[in-house]
């Protein structure tokens, strides 16, 4: 089935924006749960719609911008992270047919290059807040996206070395007789955490601090630039999450079920174990945060790639 | 859009974007610039056949050195006085002297460009990430190691670097 | 490390636990009758107005909510007026505490949000019920010596005729 290109391109634009949406509400309520309530359950059967009252209400704020801001540097902060998140998805491989650029070759290098630029979206925000408490957001959120990107690149490059590819079309074709996550546990291990710290999510989500910082770098964001930084969150979370599921997951691949139903499957557990993390586990401190990432991340990232290289060595020897 | 128009573009839009780093007087503006400048420079690359170097381009330039900068310039927080400081400098007389040798090293650039093989055109070859592997790894492994050494060096002067402050608290 | 799996773990239980929460204005919760929220003015059996106006409840108040005027009809002490301002009040229940005839009590009553502040001032209208409240037997009258119009003095429960100190019998 050869589907036409924008048509993919609407439609996984689309998806995206969608589970990013409905994956606010599922962590309220979801989140409730973990702790005995029944979470956000009065809008619309379930509390469906709660997604559409928060879109509105974020629709209809003021739109404002501080007088002391910086404003074209404002402005361009949520759409540069809300950009990069969106064109992460386009090398992800939902099904063999349904990927924008899945066979591209530098597929994970793109993944990396546009994570890369996501940092911008959260250091000019804090930098053109004006603001000290934004500001201190936006140093954090640096220092921890810059030292976690290093550990979640040596972490993947155990699953590059296996498939022999950059590609994650050939990464999860690796990956038909088994998963990644047996053989590369620690890679993936040391990605999840790399993960979480990337998308600052709960529990390492110091640059918005609530208790010292209260929001951190989006302090002065309202209205739909707020939610702007909101979506690209989630879709965050989402991008983490099926990124784990081609990379370790082995992708869309699993017995009987529709391709995009195991890769739907995978991811949706994934981010509900994100929101399990964020219920579960208190915040570090921030040196806390830092040294755990070089003091163990690290060598941990490392071992596994002498131990995968050597163990493909060994086999190609023999 | 043919791939003589796209490197157009793209080199158009990098030597703008380098203009402005030139003359903006807030750092972090031209920062921006820069790495703008810096993306325009991987779609370049990427166009003429080269996706690997474009992404470590944007990955390494653009995702790493250029935060570290943004990161330095909004530590050292500049105001208002040095933004109107920055502006002053900015004058004719100033910038007169380096924009002669600038242009002077462009028509060189120009004249040798016009005088090489011209290389460019349908015969683009991509270079994967094997390919550039292969070579690394091959014909280049002293320059990759020496680089490995350089690199080592600067490690473990950070490193300690670090542990000289971390002692003396 | 075995910590984080196991806060995990148990955080996960959690899901198949019932809520703790109940959807409150469709299941309301169980207050007791010792729940201290809107305040009333009861009455005596007789229903006569149990308050004495004796400015007990406005002296023990500690946020100065209660306001009152004492006036008399037929031998009897009874409020002019008495408002109770509940945006001010904090439902501490002192007031209750110092009532010496039960006039004043507190029910297990909540809602009682106003758009207008002014609203929240209650007059005694609004106050008094026409029950006799928590203690429905008790009637401060006919436990008192005072001297009311279809008792005289003497006449009240448990208590002794009095003594003519005119008369030379013991």
């Amino acid at each position: 089935m050869i589907v036409p290109m924008p048509i993919i391109i609407v439609v996984t634009f689309a998806a995206v924006m969608g589970v990013a949406a409905v994956s606010t509400m599922v962590e309220r309520r979801l989140l409730g749960f973990f702790q005995d309530r029944p979470g956000p359950n009065r809008v619309g059967p379930f509390g469906m719609f709660q997604v559409v009252a928060d879109a509105v209400k974020m629709l209809f704020k003021q739109d404002w911008v501080p007088p002391f801001a910086d404003k074209p540097v404002f402005l361009l902060a949520p759409i540069v992270g809300f950009m990069a998140v969106l064109l992460e998805f386009g090398v992800i491989p939902i099904t063999p047919h349904w990927s924008i650029a899945g066979d591209l070759n530098v597929g994970l290098l793109f993944v990396f290059a546009m994570m890369g630029l996501a940092v911008y979206s959260v250091v000019l925000a804090g930098w053109s807040s004006n603001n000290k408490f934004a500001l201190l957001g936006g140093m954090r959120a640096a220092a921890q996206m810059i030292s976690y990107e290093v550990f979640m690149g040596l972490s993947l490059l155990g699953v590059v070395m296996t498939a022999g590819s950059f590609s994650l079309h050939d990464i999860v074709l690796a990956q038909s007789r088994c998963w990644f996550v047996i053989p590369q546990f620690l890679g993936c291990i040391v990605f999840l955490i790399a993960g979480i710290a990337e998308t600052h999510r709960l529990p390492f989500d110091l640059p918005e601090g609530e208790n010292e910082l209260g929001a951190g770098f989006h302090t002065e964001y309202s209205g739909m630039k707020f939610g702007m930084f909101f979506l690209a969150e989630y879709a965050g979370v989402a991008m983490i999450s099926a990124l784990i599921t081609t990379l370790y997951l082995g992708g869309w691949g699993g017995p009987i079920l529709p391709p995009f139903l195991w890769f739907a499957i995978k991811v949706v557990f994934l981010i509900c174990f994100f929101i399990l993390l964020r219920a579960a586990l208190p915040r570090p401190r921030y040196d806390q945060l830092m040294s755990f990432g070089w003091k163990i991340l690290l060598p941990v990232s490392l071992i596994n790639i002498v131990l995968t290289g050597a163990i493909l060595l060994w086999q190609a020897g023999a | 859009m043919s791939v003589d128009f796209s490197v157009g573009l793209y080199g158009l839009i990098a030597i703008a974007a380098t203009a402005m780093v030139i003359t903006r007087a807030r750092p972090v503006h031209a920062l921006l610039y820069m790495v703008v400048a810096l993306l325009a420079l991987a779609c370049l690359f990427d166009s003429l056949g080269a996706p690997f170097a474009a992404m470590l381009d944007v990955i390494v330039y653009a995702g790493a050195i250029m935060v570290l900068f943004v990161f330095v310039v909004m530590m050292i927080n500049l105001g208002q006085p040095d933004e109107t400081r920055e502006r002053s400098w900015i004058t004719p007389s100033n910038w007169f002297g380096p924009s002669v040798l600038a242009a002077l090293l462009l028509t060189t650039l120009i004249f040798a460009l016009g005088h090489g093989d011209a290389a460019t055109g349908p015969n683009i070859t991509e270079v994967g990430p094997t390919a550039v592997g292969m070579s690394l790894f091959g014909p280049y492994m002293l320059t990759v190691e020496l680089a490995s050494f350089l690199l080592l060096a600067g490690l473990v002067s950070a490193f300690h670097i670090g542990r000289a402050l971390g002692e003396k608290r | 490390m075995i910590g984080i799996i196991r806060t995990l773990w148990l955080t996960f239980l959690h899901l198949f636990h019932k809520n703790d929460t109940v959807p409150y204005p469709e299941t309301k919760p169980y207050l007791s009758p010792r729940y201290r929220g809107r305040i009333i003015l009861s009455r005596d059996p007789n229903g006569e107005e149990r308050c004495v106006a004796c400015n007990l409840c406005a002296a023990a108040c500690p946020v100065d909510c209660i306001s009152l005027q004492k006036g008399e009809k037929d031998g009897r002490w009874y409020p002019e007026f008495f408002q109770i301002n509940f945006s001010r009040c904090i439902f501490c229940g002192f007031c209750e505490e110092a009532c010496p005839t039960y006039a004043i009590q507190l029910t297990p009553d909540f809602e009682m949000s106003e758009y207008v502040r002014q609203n929240l001032v209650y007059e005694k209208q609004d106050l008094l019920i026409s029950g006799t409240g928590k203690y429905p037997d008790y009637s401060f009258y006919n436990v008192s010596g005072l001297a009311i119009p279809g008792k005289d003095k003497g006449e009240a429960e448990r208590e002794a005729a009095p003594i003519d100190i005119h008369a030379l019998l013991p």
